[in-house]
């Protein structure tokens, strides 16, 4: 089993790890370094429960190669610390089992640092790259609308 | 003055869950845990000729190669379902072999290497077929297959269990009706589509200890079902649950788990993983019901139904699984929430070729309701008759007889009236059910009202409470955090109970068979009922606890003496008190004596009265009460290419006492989107050799943010007086009912009478041209 070293910016801290040139990020993320936030759903892009944030860019991790990481800047649900997405999804439900919630808060979060303004299309557009099947996603909406709205009060303000 | 209940406390796995730290079975992961990939069926029923692993145990990494052993026999009611398939495949995607191997991808690999050489069978494709004479025999030896009793299979016909259910005289019933209509409904099997794929871990410890880890609503029915078809003890089995990522329904089946142990057996004992595909989540695994059902309705011109017949012909795929009791289940609720004198209904769990089935969210009752609720909206059409009117004549109200002839009271069933007046109301129903907004454009309301229970009999659950030293409460329950938030309700009552601060209550949220007490399963709507009537008990114990110690250091009698507030205190006096931190271990007197020691509450609860429906009839005692609702749909229809939108979607539902608000607002809603989901979109499409085409999230029709309509959800509260606080069951019912009244509304707006789900653009229009086979 082949395997190369690689170093990965992740959380704001450098890790080497060695991974196979065919290893998903999300496979590397998960089985070498521990970061089971990120889940597997589907392994091809449909779901959206692995998503993380490469570059500034919500980033579904099944979709990329651990390899293809090296130099980018990636944040995971680890990383993310009692941000207002996070404070919403908890005061509005927006979970249930949680086991979609990590992506959709990467998702969401990545949408308000980008799109502070974004319109209800825009909100739509990114949220449907995600699925959750416990909540019938009104709680979702309150909970990315009210973030964005708070996001948009700080930047007025 | 409620102290928590009716109010939204903060979920207890809020943190965890945002923050990624909640562990699922799939996050559990070691350096020397090996991985197990499933190599499975190609044809939907074939003889298997010869499996050549030879190439497969080439692969780099591979330890060994599991082949589906002939025996044990496995099954929840009938042991009818091998391990993996031995020597015929009955469906599409059936195991048929297991790879272990250091990782995945060479597992996967060595997979995709075994050469299965088939000699393809007939196929039956409906349950209809199934039951056509000269039909193929699915299970040529199920007059031989174990069984637990009250389950009634059918020698030499693919009829696995059959339930009767015959109130009245259907005769009499036909010569008092002045109208009567028929119809023919039906669907194919579908899926549950939890976002976390099934997964489970497995390990044979040293001693002999199994441990297994899994994503499961039912881990101590795995600790059972390990003890009997392996010949284990029960002391020896030990299963692990953390969160699970959704389930509803589809991980109350044990399967994967089976394997996994075989795996693990065959390399010594090591750890091994079995984490399934999406695609074999969606097919492998055991999935939803179809259905083909009949129905003829009777009624006087005043819209008062005289009599019901029908046919339940419930697709159970190539198992029986949980098939043979949503049979049951079909039957005992076959005439939706309605008083009918005269009842004849036949439901019938039949084997076909496609995969196996399970409970579902609802456990039959959206299927059955979908059928009842079409045909009472094609009945009020016959009568020329406002279809709320019609249900308002003949709602069950207490002191009528259910299907299987038990007495409804003010306890065992809600307030049904109650729900349809304020529906009126949400809808604005005076305005009409159709109003056109533009030359192609129809905005359509649809109704439907709906009844639930669980037939569930024997069904119980144990709460252990364990004391602090600061008064702090740990609450052990073997309820499973699939997502409903039952354990945060727990800890509600608790704080109710006790009159104390809910952050003082820490609960538990894995389940380890080993140290927590028994819950049945975390299934059918019933947690609060048992696990929360069995805290309820807990807390009694405990606060007797903590009143006698308390009566020594006050020098009262423990009945002077309440506890609330973390104190014990004199009732007529609560000035005079001990704090609970200074009692929960024992109390150390001044002079160094010590009495008590550690408070630990127990109690528990098990569903009382319920009764083995009779054969012949189908009297009993089904389910221990009955939440009903009225729920609507508003669309608007495109009447040129029969799209449409999900406008508004509507819930009134009798719960009985609202414990936790938003959790409840959040199973509604959540419901409803998952009815509405399933009646627009969801299918398995099937070719005529029962191959399932694409199992993939991309192509089923999950319902994505946006697809959502606008939802409108109010509770009544009519106490069922069994219930913690006078609750009620709330899980399922929000979804019941939304796939008959999306129906209802589509029928109402194309002008055709819609009988097959899922009602796609096309599924319409195909209605609509009257010709299904386009």
């Amino acid at each position: 089993m082949d395997e190369n070293a690689i170093t990965l910016s992740i959380n704001g801290r450098d890790t080497t790890c060695f991974v196979r040139n065919a290893a998903t990020l999300l496979y590397i993320l998960r089985e070498k370094l521990g970061l089971t936030g990120a889940k597997p759903g589907c392994l091809n892009g449909d779901c959206g429960a692995c998503t993380i944030d490469v570059d500034g860019e919500p980033m579904k991790s099944c979709l990329m190669l651990a390899v293809e990481g090296e130099g980018k800047k990636i944040t995971t649900i680890e990383g993310m610390k009692q941000t207002t997405i996070q404070s919403q999804f908890i005061e509005k439900f927006a979970f249930q089992c949680g086991y979609c919630t990590p992506g959709f808060i990467m998702n969401c979060h990545a949408l308000i640092q980008k799109h502070p303004d974004a319109t209800d299309d825009m909100i739509k557009n990114w949220m449907e790259s995600n699925i959750c099947r416990c909540t019938g996603y009104k709680e979702i909406e309150d909970a990315v609308k009210t973030a964005l709205r708070q996001a948009n009060q700080n930047t007025d303000g | 003055m409620n102290w928590s209940i009716g109010k939204s406390p903060t979920r207890k796995d809020s943190l965890e869950k945002v923050t990624g730290a909640a562990k699922y079975t799939a996050d559990f992961i070691g350096a020397q845990m090996l991985h197990v990939k499933l190599a499975v069926s190609s044809h939907a029923h074939a003889k298997l000729k010869k499996i050549d692993t030879a190439k497969a145990k080439q692969v780099p990494g591979v330890h060994a190669i599991i082949l589906g052993p002939a025996s044990p026999l496995t099954g929840d009611e009938v042991k009818d379902r091998p391990i993996m398939a031995s020597d015929t495949v009955r469906y599409y995607g059936e195991p048929i072999a297991a790879v272990v191997a250091d990782h995945p991808f060479q597992a996967k690999k060595a997979a995709e290497l075994i050469e299965v050489t088939y000699e393809p069978l007939p196929v039956i494709n409906s349950p209809k077929e199934a039951l056509q004479p000269g039909a193929t025999l699915l299970h040529k030896d199920l007059a031989t297959y174990e069984k637990i009793p009250h389950v009634y299979p059918e020698a030499n016909t693919n009829i696995a269990n059959r339930t009767k259910i015959r109130k009245g005289n259907i005769s009499q019933g036909w010569d008092e009706s002045d109208i009567t209509i028929e119809e023919n409904f039906s669907f194919s099997p579908s899926d549950h589509t939890a976002m976390e794929t099934r997964c489970t871990i497995v390990e044979i410890k040293p001693d002999g200890v199994v441990h297994i880890t899994s994503s499961t609503q039912a881990p101590y029915k795995i600790k059972k079902q390990f003890a009997e078809i392996f010949g284990l003890e029960e002391g020896k089995v030990v299963v692990h649950a953390p969160f699970v990522g959704g389930g509803y329904g589809g991980k109350v089946a044990t399967q994967l788990e089976f394997i996994a142990y075989l795996a693990s057996v065959a390399v010594g004992g090591k750890p091994v993983k079995l984490l399934y595909t999406r695609e074999e989540d969606m097919v492998s695994a055991p999935v939803r019901i179809g259905l083909d059902a009949s129905i003829k309705l009777g009624a006087t011109k005043e819209g008062k139904l005289t009599a019901a017949e029908i046919t339940y012909l419930i697709d159970s795929g190539a198992y029986s699984d949980k098939g043979s009791m949503l049979t049951k289940a079909a039957a005992a609720t076959c005439t939706g929430p309605y008083n009918i004198e005269n009842v004849s209904c036949d439901a019938l769990c039949v084997y076909t070729n496609h995969p196996y089935v399970t409970a579902y969210r609802g456990f039959s009752h959206s299927e059955i309701l979908f059928v009842f609720e079409r045909a009472m909206d094609i009945l009020a059409k016959k009568l020329k008759m406002d279809p709320l009117v019609l249900r308002e004549k003949n709602v069950f109200l207490p002191g009528m007889t259910t299907p299987t002839q038990t007495v409804l009271n003010h306890s065992t069933v809600g307030n049904l009236p109650n729900c349809i007046d304020k529906l009126k109301d949400l809808m604005n129903w005076d305005e009409g059910m159709v109003v056109r907004v533009a030359d192609n454009k129809l905005r359509v309301k649809g109704i439907s009202c709906s009844w639930k229970t669980s037939t569930i009999s024997g069904a119980s659950s144990g709460v252990v409470l364990l004391f602090n030293p600061d008064g702090s409460v740990n609450v052990l329950s073997g309820i499973v955090e699939i997502g409903m938030g039952t354990k945060t309700i727990l800890a509600q009552l608790l704080a109710e109970r006790l009159k104390m601060d809910i952050n003082k209550i820490h609960v538990q949220m894995e389940v380890d068979t080993k140290v927590i007490p028994e819950h049945y399963k975390t299934a059918a709507s019933r947690g609060t009922l048992l696990a929360g009537r069995a805290l309820l008990k807990a807390a009694d114990d405990a606060v007797s606890q903590l009143k006698h110690i308390a009566s020594h250091v006050l020098t009262c009698s423990p009945d002077d003496l309440e506890v609330g507030y973390e104190k014990v205190y004199v009732r007529d006096e609560p000035e005079t008190f001990v704090q609970v931190k200074d009692i929960c271990y024992g109390y150390e007197f001044p002079n160094g004596n010590s009495i008590g020691g550690q408070v630990i509450g127990r109690g528990n609860y098990t569903l009382r009265h319920l009764t083995n429906l009779d054969y012949e009839t189908g009297a009993g005692k089904s389910g221990p009460e009955w939440t009903v609702g009225a729920q609507g749909v508003e669309i608007e229809f495109d009447t040129t290419d029969y799209t449409y939108k999900l406008l508004n979607a509507y819930s009134v539902i009798d719960i009985g006492k609202v414990l936790h608000y938003k959790a409840a607002m959040g199973q509604v809603m959540g419901a409803m989107s998952m009815g509405l989901n399933h009646a627009s979109a969801e299918t398995f499409q099937f070719t005529q050799d029962a191959i399932i085409s694409s199992p993939r999230l991309r192509t089923y029709g999950t319902f994505r943010y946006g697809d959502h309509p606008q939802y409108h959800v109010h509770f009544f509260e009519t106490p069922h007086l069994d219930g913690p606080y006078g609750a009620r069951g709330v899980g399922e019912n929000g979804l019941i009912g939304m796939p008959a009244a999306l129906a209802n509304s589509l029928s109402i707006a194309a002008g055709v009478e819609l009988t097959k789900l899922p009602l796609t653009p096309e599924s319409i229009w195909r209605a609509k041209e009257g010709d299904e086979e386009k």
